[in-house]
């Protein structure tokens, strides 16, 4: 049996998980969101209403939940189509600000003073969750559509001239993204039993981009080490007690000098499971 | 003739005060090679760009395969068999040989043959892939990426790349730039082996010899208009064409 703080720790890295998967599946197209919490967010008091107000099985308002964001991540995939680089980042930021604030005024839903009454998930059920949407992104990963994505993300215009629909692609990834976000949220409150506004602010989001950066940035896989570290490192520092964010953000940065794909990539993947592949 | 495959038909493109291309016709025969050749900014690229819908023209229309493409997006004029090369290679930039040669191909709206690995859920993409390894040479950088390549090669990944996507019209800019003489003739001699099969090719060149030799149909372009078309040989003796790229003798 785990320990309770163990397995605290390992539902964070599960909820982490969906997180990072969400803005690099997102990213793989070459769009930066750093607006991923507002879809966590909705996910969140979505699927709380419907398992708290109307009684429906945790499982069929996650699935709820991701059909309802995926819609909200098309419409806002519209207008992100127009922008790119930091003007999207900041485009998306507001996005996030804006799901946070009308949370806060929200009385429905407690507003301010948060929201509870959700039933209680279990840590199997939330890597049932994590390991299946992880599992889906390394199967798609291995598909048509996948390069797409990639030939999006590396030259949009030549993507166009080669076929592709750029426009059903970019869009598609911000619907499938804030779908994986949801259930994020979704799990996230079913775990904690208890949601309020500001756990789906700005940080949050940075969390899931950073989780994806230090983990690696062109792989799905990226994102499982990017959960772990971002989780359990600051844990593993404690003994530097109050030195211990100031070390995990040295940490960070000489990761990120020595290997700015983060750290796992193709080329690491291949030599770890002895493939030939591209030097 | 009614087996014209394109058709462009007093096609302008106008960006901001300059026009860039004035009332270009020209028709590209089904199983034909047709070189499109002019000094420098004569509008050539332009011209590419009109055609796959790159730009859109401000004026007259293009027509592909019985169809008026003038309004549509790029990929649906690529799927409707329109593929291209660039002048200033574009590949992707962290795809190997193989992935570009499965990405362009066509999926026919099957999408569980589009979301599933596709090494066993589409086996026709990847043996047409293979095939188009093997008559372009590549098999020996097929897990490279792709812009680490030397030129002559990334020439050919780009080529390859357009080839899968099943075009009936191979529309190459500057095919041979950046090619010493042995690769240009091999690929002039691939280009043949292609048209044989029933491609027709368009393509742009500064490579005279080249041109020369591979054209059925020439057409010259200068300051965004057409002044001249012909075979080779009418082409090597217009007046009109020597004075553009030689200036004339009465000139200054």
């Amino acid at each position: 049996m785990m320990s309770t703080y163990y397995a605290g720790l390992f539902a964070d890295v599960g909820i982490l998980l969906l997180g990072a998967l969400s803005v690099y599946i997102i990213l793989a197209t070459g769009q930066l969101s750093l607006g991923n919490a507002g879809f966590m967010g909705i996910g969140a008091y979505l699927a709380s209403y419907l398992t708290v107000e109307l009684h429906w099985p945790v499982t069929a308002a996650l699935l709820v939940s991701a059909v309802a964001a995926a819609a909200i991540g098309i419409v806002v995939g519209f207008p992100a189509l127009r922008l790119k680089g930091i003007y999207l980042a900041m485009a998306t930021l507001g996005f996030g600000e804006m799901v946070r604030s009308f949370f806060l005024v929200f009385e429905p839903m407690g507003g301010s003073g948060g929201y509870r009454g959700m039933p209680h998930i279990t840590l199997g059920y939330i890597w049932l969750w994590a390991g299946g949407i992880l599992l889906l992104v390394l199967v798609l990963e291995r598909s048509r559509l996948w390069l797409e994505m990639r030939a999006v993300h590396d030259d949009e215009t030549a993507a166009g001239l080669v076929g592709l629909n750029t426009t059903a692609v970019k869009i598609g990834a911000f619907g499938f993204g804030a779908a994986v976000a949801a259930i994020c949220g979704g799990l996230f409150a079913h775990h904690y039993v208890y949601i309020e506004p500001s756990n789906f602010g700005f940080e949050r989001s940075i969390d899931f981009v950073l989780a994806v950066i230090l983990g690696g940035s062109t792989v799905g896989a990226g994102a499982v080490i990017g959960a772990l570290l971002l989780v359990l490192l600051p844990e593993w520092l404690r003994f530097l007690v109050d030195w211990r964010l100031a070390a995990f953000g040295g940490l960070l940065i000489l990761v990120l000098l020595t290997r700015r794909q983060g750290i796992l990539d193709r080329t690491l993947i291949a030599r770890l499971t002895f493939q030939r592949r591209p030097a | 003739m009614s087996d014209v495959l394109l058709k462009l038909d007093t096609v302008s493109k106008v960006f901001g005060g300059i026009r860039a291309l004035s009332d270009v016709s020209l028709a590209v025969p089904q199983n034909r090679i047709v070189g499109v050749i002019g000094p420098n900014g004569a509008g050539k690229t332009t011209l590419f760009n009109v055609i796959t819908g790159a730009y859109r023209a401000s004026d007259g229309d293009v027509v592909f395969d019985g169809k008026t493409v003038t309004q549509w997006p790029s990929h649906r004029i690529v799927r409707a068999g329109v593929a291209r090369t660039f002048q200033n290679i574009r590949l992707f930039g962290g795809m190997t040989v193989w992935e570009h040669l499965l990405v362009a191909q066509p999926h026919q709206g099957n999408m569980l043959r589009r979301v599933l690995p596709s090494r066993w859920a589409d086996p026709k993409a990847w043996a047409r892939a293979e095939e188009a390894l093997e008559i372009f040479g590549l098999h020996n950088y097929r897990d490279s990426i792709a812009r680490t390549l030397s030129y002559g090669l990334q020439r050919k990944v780009e080529m390859a790349r357009a080839m899968t996507a099943g075009p009936k019209l191979l529309m190459l800019d500057e095919p041979v730039a950046g090619m010493n003489h042995d690769e240009a003739e091999e690929l002039r001699l691939l280009l043949l082996r292609l048209q044989s099969r029933g491609l027709s090719i368009l393509l742009i060149e500064h490579d005279m010899a080249f041109v020369m030799n591979l054209c059925h149909q020439l057409y010259v372009l200068d300051f965004g208009a057409l002044i001249a078309e012909g075979t080779p040989a009418e082409i090597r003796t217009n007046p009109v064409v020597l004075d553009a790229y030689l200036g004339s003798e009465t000139a200054c």
